[in-house]
């Protein structure tokens, strides 16, 4: 397989663009025509062939040019980077692992030596060619998260395990869908979650902290979630909201196809094997209304997810204001008719 | 003032349980205004806390200093404001024992921070007591800027740093000792609601 890297940009002339293999492959995270919360958790063991859950880090054709945003992003704030001081282990825990699944799941692009703790590190699509010692810092440019995830596609929070709970620690965070690490490192699960609406009564967060408190090595897991995005902005940071924030009042009838952007998460949890830490990915996909509804079932299932979607959740997500343009343009494009269980297109 | 009773709130807020005494231990006291009078109230219910403990107060206005000055305490120390007695109480924690007590008494900014202070010097959250008392002012970051702006009495109030309208937002870092202010007006640059006074 050979990916063909897009040039193309997050931000100003907004040139990001999902090519026909990608729209088919993308993680559509409806799998009815309602939308509740849920601990909707499943291994993260592989999947349909071509989609994006068959590799442990999935690598597309966004790659090269997200990292050049991160790059950017970085540059203007490097806060959008923080690791605490005993987070060094897991750093290189989270390097072991994305190298490791990297250069087994895509050896054209990546690849891995080691001799003892002398590693050789290969990435083709970036250029890098790098040997350093596996933990010593020195040998490096960065902290080990650093490096690695400045390699890596999606936003990374690795998470210590004590008294019961998970320690948001550190992370390298230049794609949230509005949360800001520099405030929110140092918390525990349960208090970086404090501002997400009606979840806490449902009992889920009680419910996600159990199960992820039991990940085991080799063993991990994922789910999706998602949210509205207007224009195909990565950095949709509460640091830069007074920035991005006057866009999403830009919305017409006539160009909500164009500009309004359905953002999917994906985000796997992996057991650290040094630090007993659990890493976070998240990894971010945006596709615009008009190519969503290339796919007939999508188009149909998202206006009923809008439509029928309690007003505290179009809140909470930032797209109440946009509400009504989504459901009048998705309503063109449902019929009324059934659609087939499953997030996968028909046929 | 009696203690604050905050409304049911947010999870990442913490909850200040009141002071509890804990007998003849090594003890350190902070307090700022109204929150003296807490500490006034403590060792009322178990004389023979004064003998172990070392006090800073800050009055901010309030008269319990003398009051407290004659206490016998092991110290007793005012200050004219947290920043300026921060060297002093960060000495204080370092060469405090395994056993020593904490007891916090004040605002939320003063709590907040001096609560930091001590688990960074390593003592346990639960060697520590904190009490409410006096003005809701929240201490807030600007998460643009990532500026404090102390005694936020107001929602939405203006950034001290950089001038930016911030909303207050539900939600509450121990490590910045401060709740998260973020632009009221980013969407719509100018539309800025009417301020309201901030209740609990």
């Amino acid at each position: 397989m050979t990916i063909q890297f897009n040039d193309e940009t997050f931000r100003d002339d907004y040139s990001y663009h999902n090519s026909a293999e990608a729209i088919r492959r993308f993680p559509f995270p409806f799998d009815k025509d309602d939308y509740m919360y849920a601990v909707n958790m499943e291994p993260h063991a592989g999947g349909r062939e071509g989609s994006p859950f068959e590799n442990r880090f999935d690598v597309d054709e966004h790659y090269v040019a997200e990292m050049r945003d991160r790059e950017i992003t970085l540059n203007e704030d490097p806060l959008r980077c923080q690791s605490l001081p005993h987070m060094e282990l897991a750093g290189w825990d989270l390097l072991e692992l994305i190298m490791e699944c990297k250069a087994e799941d895509y050896p054209e692009l990546f690849s891995l030596h080691r001799d003892g703790d002398r590693w050789h590190w290969i990435n083709r699509p970036l250029g890098i060619d790098h040997k350093f010692t596996f933990l010593d810092p020195t040998t490096l440019p960065y902290g080990p998260m650093e490096y690695i995830t400045r390699q890596a596609q999606g936003d990374f929070a690795l998470l210590d395990q004590r008294e019961g709970n998970l320690w948001m620690e550190a992370g390298m965070v230049t794609s949230q869908a509005d949360w800001s690490l520099d405030f929110d490192i140092g918390m525990n699960f349960f208090e970086w979650h404090a501002p997400v609406p009606k979840a806490h009564e449902m009992g889920i967060f009680q419910r996600a902290l159990k199960f992820l408190l039991a990940i085991q090595q080799g063993a991990p897991s994922r789910r999706l979630n998602w949210t509205m995005t207007v224009n195909p902005r990565l950095d949709t940071s509460p640091e830069n909201y007074h920035k991005w924030g006057p866009e999403k009042r830009t919305l017409t009838p006539e160009n909500v196809g164009e500009k309004q952007f359905l953002r999917v998460e994906l985000q796997t949890f992996f057991r650290l094997p040094r630090s007993n830490g659990l890493a976070f990915p998240i990894r971010c996909y945006l596709i615009s209304l008009q190519d969503l509804v290339t796919v007939p079932k999508w188009g149909r299932r998202l206006h009923r997810v809008i439509r029928d979607l309690p007003d505290e959740l179009a809140e909470y997500k930032g797209f109440a204001v946009n509400r009504q343009l989504i459901i009048d343009y998705l309503a063109q494009f449902d019929d009324g008719k059934p659609t087939s269980p499953g997030i996968f297109p028909d046929e | 003032m009696p203690a604050t009773k905050f409304t049911p709130s947010i999870t990442s807020r913490p909850v200040y349980d009141g002071l509890t005494p804990h007998g003849a231990v090594p003890a350190l006291m902070l307090a700022n205004g109204p929150g003296g009078e807490a500490l006034l109230e403590l060792i009322k219910t178990d004389p023979t806390i004064p003998g172990h403990a070392h006090v800073i107060y800050i009055p901010e206005g309030c008269g319990f200093g003398k009051t407290l000055e004659s206490k016998g305490f092991a110290s007793y120390f005012e200050a004219a404001s947290y920043a300026s007695v921060l060297p002093r109480f960060r000495k204080l924690l370092a060469e405090a024992g395994m056993n020593t007590r904490l007891y916090l008494a004040g605002t939320e900014g003063l709590i907040g921070q001096a609560t930091s202070e001590a688990l960074e010097a390593g003592m346990l959250p639960e060697a520590i007591d904190a009490e409410h008392r006096g003005s809701l002012a929240r201490r807030m970051q600007c998460v643009h800027c990532k500026g404090i702006t102390e005694n936020v009495t107001t929602d939405p109030f203006t950034c001290s740093h950089c001038g930016l309208s911030l909303f207050v937002r539900d939600h509450y870092s121990h490590r910045h000792a401060a709740f998260q202010g973020v632009c009221v007006d980013a969407e719509t640059p100018g539309e800025i609601p009417p301020r309201q006074e901030i209740k609990a």
